[in-house]
């Protein structure tokens, strides 16, 4: 079996097809909009970023992401059946037909989910395959007929951008108005049903209504997206623009525009680059153009980033590390009761069980971030390097001693969970804990508290007598 | 309209096949079983893994796999004379090639999908969503790109080749024939997938219902999903030239949602995974033949019935379940309804 022959139909889903010409001047060219095809071109990526951006931000929340995937595969049976309506390519026949053929689609996935077992993505998976057999099975027996080998239904398949006429632009604009109205007119009962479809019923809204309106504009656009995109790259205009936005903001209405607009965005870029060169199609490049937006977003997002979520994490385990170092630091000075200066790196390595490289290492640290300063072998603490200190072992013992009192936690459990605690407590929880302990002045192992007074005093204590507060007594 | 539905030829439909075309028809019978059998017993993991849609963005995403695979193929071929490439060195290294390319491509469709679910707040179908699109538009790309250099057909991308398979040459094995070749290779892949099945038997059960209870008897999940994964890809790449890349996601789910309609033993689910594989693919031919029409879809059409008869007819048992609970009920002493008269 030879995987034969001819390339997909991609020749013809270029916007246009461009002689010699420098870059500049077809840059000029396409944003003067003289050519009608990249005027359609670009007003309906445009409309499809809208309306695909919209809805897909609802789905894409729903969990139903794979909806628009199901959906634009069970049109197909629907195309053909629009075809067969009178023999020819009526478009108002083919939308309606697929429009149909995609509402039953998703009746009945909802009908499996509910009276079988099956999950939602089995029963997306059935409708997706068994509708589209039923339309390959009526397609290749319409191109069997005598008048049936035009129907043309192959170009659902990958789309073709340069195929799309100013007819094609009325109904992609009507279907987007359609998808501005509801959502202006049904914004709330969108969100509610959306995120809690429970408490939806509770105060009275129709959540199946709802829901099956969801997915009748959701066929709507599915089915004028295909001639521009194609069935299999529909899905990405509604799923990728939509979860960019989901990493970038919490609040859906935020979630709603920016989807809108890393559609229209990857839109007009699709359509640009496919138009300086001969051998890109329109399609695949907006589903690339919308994929590195996303992953643009998937690194770089201010909170969900991965990469910032990366740093962020090693910014912290630095902190905590530093700050563990002071406490060690602290605890030496303690032992030897706060007497002489510093602590030399042996010391420090003695009291961590490390080695002396990795102490310096530590030590190190602390000097670039000012908390300290060495001098020969001694390290001695910066004045916020000491309150620091005093803070993290405040902040371990009282923790320990609120365990101890207030959970009834064995004192010999508590040391761990305070080691975690203690780099992470704020102030406003500081005083809480020590009004709540009626400010103790031991931890349950017989430590004194530092206090208020030990951390104010920041500028490093060498003698027993300048500790003051609650350790002293 | 009427034209559509040919006229129903008894001979041609019914006996035909099993007759005087037997040569013909009985090869693709064969392949249709093959094909769907291997298809229907990875299926049934995914269906109880709840991973459908998985098998879906696999079957888009070999794409790219196999035309790099393609390509880098046609950069290694040794040329001839004329600057053509030779046709012996790619016919014997087409099908590793493709394997290479499409397991590869599998493996990157299902670490994507996995960095995007755990990494970030995206949940799992978005995550599927985005990982199959942009892969599938990357070997589109790449089809516009070096059309020249690579032999895809579209055709056979959509719908499948499965009336072409017996026309393909036949493997003969010490002067007797055994049968085309993709149908040889596709059989080699079914024994496969049963023997992998049989060997991992237990470990496909245990992760698939209670991964926990996998860590604790010593079984990796993680091992076991990229096995399956890998086995996947396999199976579709290789049932993907005969029945298209979109109604192998049919073939994958509707056996194994079919049997899971019917029982709820895994053991069971497989048999009657092989039934319906046979069924489907006998009949589909049948229907083929009448309607004359693709005859993978009409193999999936099949499937299709198969499933809305085992959903009537589950449909049907809870009904009786219902009315026997009822009834009991009403019988019962303990009749909880108190009567509004």
């Amino acid at each position: 079996m030879a995987l034969l022959l001819v390339p997909f139909s991609a020749q013809g889903a270029r916007i246009s097809e461009l002689s010699e010409a420098t870059i500049w001047e077809q840059v000029v060219r396409f944003f003067q909009f003289r050519d009608p095809s990249v005027r359609y071109a670009v007003a309906g990526s445009i409309l499809l970023g809208i309306s695909c951006g919209i809805l897909g931000s609802f789905i894409v929340v729903r969990k139903m992401s794979l909806f628009g995937d199901a959906l634009s595969h069970a049109v197909l049976p629907g195309v053909a059946l629009g075809f067969m309506w009178n023999m020819s390519k009526d478009p108002v026949a083919i939308f309606i037909g697929a429009t149909l053929a995609g509402l039953l689609g998703a009746a009945v996935v909802h009908w499996v989910k509910e009276s079988t077992r099956l999950k939602e993505d089995t029963a997306l998976g059935l409708v997706l395959a068994s509708f589209y057999a039923v339309g390959v099975a009526l397609t290749t027996m319409i191109n069997q007929l005598p008048t049936g080998n035009q129907s043309g239904v192959d170009k659902f398949m990958f789309g073709q951008a340069s195929a799309i006429g100013a007819d094609d632009i009325k109904l992609m604009a009507t279907i987007t108005v359609l998808v501005l109205v509801c959502m202006a007119l049904l914004y709330k009962e969108f969100l509610v049903t959306s995120f809690d479809v429970n408490f939806a019923r509770v105060i009275g809204f129709p959540a199946q209504v709802i829901h099956y309106i969801l997915m009748m504009l959701l066929a709507f656009s599915v089915v004028t997206a295909l001639q521009a995109v194609g069935v299999v790259l529909v899905s990405a205009m509604l799923i990728t623009p939509a979860a960019t936005a989901y990493l970038l903001t919490d609040r859906m209405h935020r979630m709603v525009v920016l989807s809108a607009v890393f559609g229209v965005l990857a839109g007009v870029v699709g359509a640009f680059v496919s138009f300086l060169d001969d051998h890109l199609a329109t399609g695949p490049i907006i589903v690339l153009a919308a994929s590195l937006v996303f992953l643009a977003a998937f690194c770089f997002a201010p909170r969900h980033g991965v990469v910032v979520a990366w740093w962020r994490q090693r910014s912290k385990s630095a902190r905590v590390s530093r700050e563990n170092t002071l406490k060690s630091i602290y605890h030496v000075l303690e032992a030897r009761d706060f007497e002489g200066e510093g602590v030399s790196i042996r010391e420090l390595a003695q009291r961590r069980k490390e080695t002396l490289e990795e102490s310096q290492k530590l030590s190190h640290a602390l000097v670039n971030h000012r908390l300290a300063t060495i001098t020969g072998d001694d390290i001695l603490l910066a004045p916020a390097g000491w309150s620091r200190a005093c803070e993290i072992v405040r902040n371990h013992r009282l923790w320990e001693l609120y365990l101890t009192n207030e959970a009834k936690i064995a004192s010999d459990h508590v040391h761990e969970d305070a080691e975690i605690i203690e780099h992470v407590l704020g102030e406003e929880v500081v005083r809480e804990l020590e009004r709540k302990l009626k400010y103790a002045r031991q931890d349950p192992h017989g430590k004194p508290i530092p206090g208020l007074s030990d951390i104010r005093r920041g500028t490093g204590v060498y003698r027993r007598e300048d500790l003051v507060g609650y350790g002293k007594r | 309209m009427k034209d559509l539905i040919p006229k129903f030829d008894y001979e041609l439909v019914v006996t035909g096949p099993w007759t005087t075309d037997f040569d013909m028809y009985g090869w693709m019978m064969l392949m249709g079983f093959l094909v769907t059998l291997s298809c229907g017993l990875a299926g049934n993991f995914l269906i109880w893994r709840r991973m459908a849609l998985v098998g879906d963005a696999i079957s888009h995403s070999i794409l790219p796999g196999l035309v790099i695979a393609f390509l880098a193929l046609a950069a290694v071929v040794p040329h001839d004379a004329d600057g053509e490439h030779s046709a012996e060195f790619m016919m014997r290294w087409r099908t590793p090639a493709m394997f290479v390319g499409a397991v590869a491509a599998a493996l990157v469709t299902v670490v994507i999908i996995e960095v995007i679910h755990k990494w970030t707040r995206v949940k799992q179908d978005a995550a599927i969503g985005i990982s199959f699109t942009s892969l599938f538009a990357i070997g589109v790309l790449l089809i516009n790109r070096f059309a020249s250099n690579i032999h895809l057909d579209q055709e056979c991308v959509l719908y499948g080749e499965l009336e072409y398979v017996p026309l393909e040459p036949m493997l003969s094995l010490g002067g007797t024939n055994i049968g085309p070749l993709p149908l040889v290779r596709m059989a080699l892949v079914t024994v496969i997938v049963i023997v992998l099945l049989l060997l991992f038997y237990k470990e496909l059960l245990v992760t698939s219902f209670d991964p926990n209870l996998a860590y604790s008897i010593g079984v990796n999940p993680s091992v076991v999903h990229y096995g399956l994964m890998m086995t996947l890809a396999v199976v579709i790449v290789s049932a993907f030239e005969s029945v298209g890349a979109i109604l192998v996601i049919g073939m994958l789910i509707l056996p194994g949602a079919t049997a899971a309609l019917i029982s709820q033993r895994l053991e069971v689910c497989l048999w009657l995974t092989v039934l319906h594989a046979a069924l489907s693919a006998v009949l589909g031919i049948h229907l083929s033949l009448w309607l004359n029409s693709n005859s993978a879809a009409a193999m999936v059409i099949v499937g299709t019935a198969l499933f809305v008869m085992a959903w009537a007819f589950h449909g049907l048992q809870k009904f009786v379940l219902l009315r026997r609970a009822v009834r009991s009920d009403a019988d019962g002493p303990e009749d909880s309804i108190p009567n509004a008269a």
